[in-house]
């Protein structure tokens, strides 16, 4: 499988909706635009919800992984708006 | 800086916002605001700007909490009657919310202190009860370049603008001069519906988020108007002819704040 390059990764595991989204959004905000964001997450809520609120907010998603234990990893590339 | 987890955490229903962000929760943070008036329209507002993380927010106010204060000035409680409003605001801010500087000032605004007060600040709220404070504010913005929330109540009344500087018109271009002493009455003698300084107060809090994050249109060269009897609320164009202004036209007349005879009103 073809390895994905990121700048940078984060771990929103350890929070339940809506922080998890924030975490995520918190981290990708630090990026410059174009860059790699790895966002590894749980298997259900998060995996429905947050792809789709970080496609709303105008970044692109460009896979998701299943890490088969349960986590997904969400690779996001930073679009920066205006 | 970088937002902790706990900010993170108590932010977190703004940071979701598209238009504040993690980016616009550190412009709060980082922003100062002056509260002029700890009252009906400073309690609310002062709670709200605590509430959203404004990093510093200075209070300015003469008086002490009395017990026929209660009924609107929700920032103090039974137990603060006696204490200095200022110090009451701080402690409720402080509770509120660990991130806030609260900064005091136990006096009235004069026209000797107001410019030097209102230069540290990015945003003032005036939410003071009486014409000659409210035209001393006006002006000291005007010539220290500040933007401010003009607000006032009365009755089941309320009103509030924006003056931005360069952007419309102000406070003095509007209503000229004071009316003379007793020809209005003051809140202290009409009375104020408790929840008209929640719904103007908490406007005014709103255009001072919106000017530091710089998201959406301001009441620059508007009056909003609320009547809480026919649930009516008016945005009333203001002319934008500012060039005969006494105080930001063409050829200022005032070039320093003035103090004006007080109207009666307690502060």
């Amino acid at each position: 499988m073809e390895e994905i390059h990121f700048d940078a990764q984060v771990d929103i595991t350890d929070k339940v909706c809506p922080l998890t989204f924030v975490k995520a959004k918190v981290s990708l905000e630090e990026l410059e635009e174009g860059e790699v964001l790895a966002i590894r997450m749980n298997d259900g809520e998060p995996v429905q919800n947050v792809p789709r609120s970080i496609k709303e907010e105008g970044h692109r998603i460009l896979k998701l992984v299943d890490n088969e234990d349960g986590t997904y990893t969400l690779y996001v590339r930073k679009v920066e708006e205006e | 800086m970088a937002l902790t987890d706990e900010q993170m955490e108590r932010y977190s229903r703004h940071i979701i916002l598209k238009e504040i962000g993690a980016k616009g929760q550190k412009k709060l943070l980082n922003a100062k605001v002056l509260i002029i008036g700890a009252g009906g329209l400073g309690s609310p507002a002062a709670m709200y700007l605590a509430a959203a993380g404004v990093g510093t927010i200075g209070i300015a106010d003469a008086d002490e909490v009395d017990l026929s204060n209660l009924q609107r000035q929700i920032i103090h409680t039974t137990g603060d009657v006696g204490k200095a409003k200022v110090i009451s605001a701080k402690e409720t801010m402080e509770k509120m919310n660990p991130d806030v500087v609260v900064k005091t000032y136990h006096t009235f605004v004069n026209a000797s202190n107001i410019r030097q007060l209102v230069r540290e600040y990015d945003f003032i709220i005036d939410g003071t009860d009486n014409f000659p404070a409210k035209f001393l504010i006006n002006d000291a913005c005007v010539l220290e370049k500040k933007p401010f929330s003009h607000a006032g109540i009365i009755r089941f009344q309320g009103q509030l603008m924006t003056y931005v500087p360069g952007e419309g018109p102000c406070y003095r271009c509007i209503f000229r001069d004071p009316p003379p002493k007793d020809a209005v009455p003051t809140c202290s003698q009409a009375g104020v519906i408790g929840a008209m300084g929640g719904v103007i107060g908490s406007l005014q809090a709103m255009e001072a988020v919106k000017y530091i994050i710089g998201k959406g249109e301001l009441l620059t060269g508007y009056l909003l108007t609320y009547d809480a009897l026919t649930m009516e609320f008016r945005k009333i164009k203001l002319p934008r002819d500012t060039h005969k202004c006494e105080v930001c036209g063409d050829h200022p007349t005032i070039t320093e704040p003035v103090d004006y005879e007080p109207d009666g009103c307690g502060g």
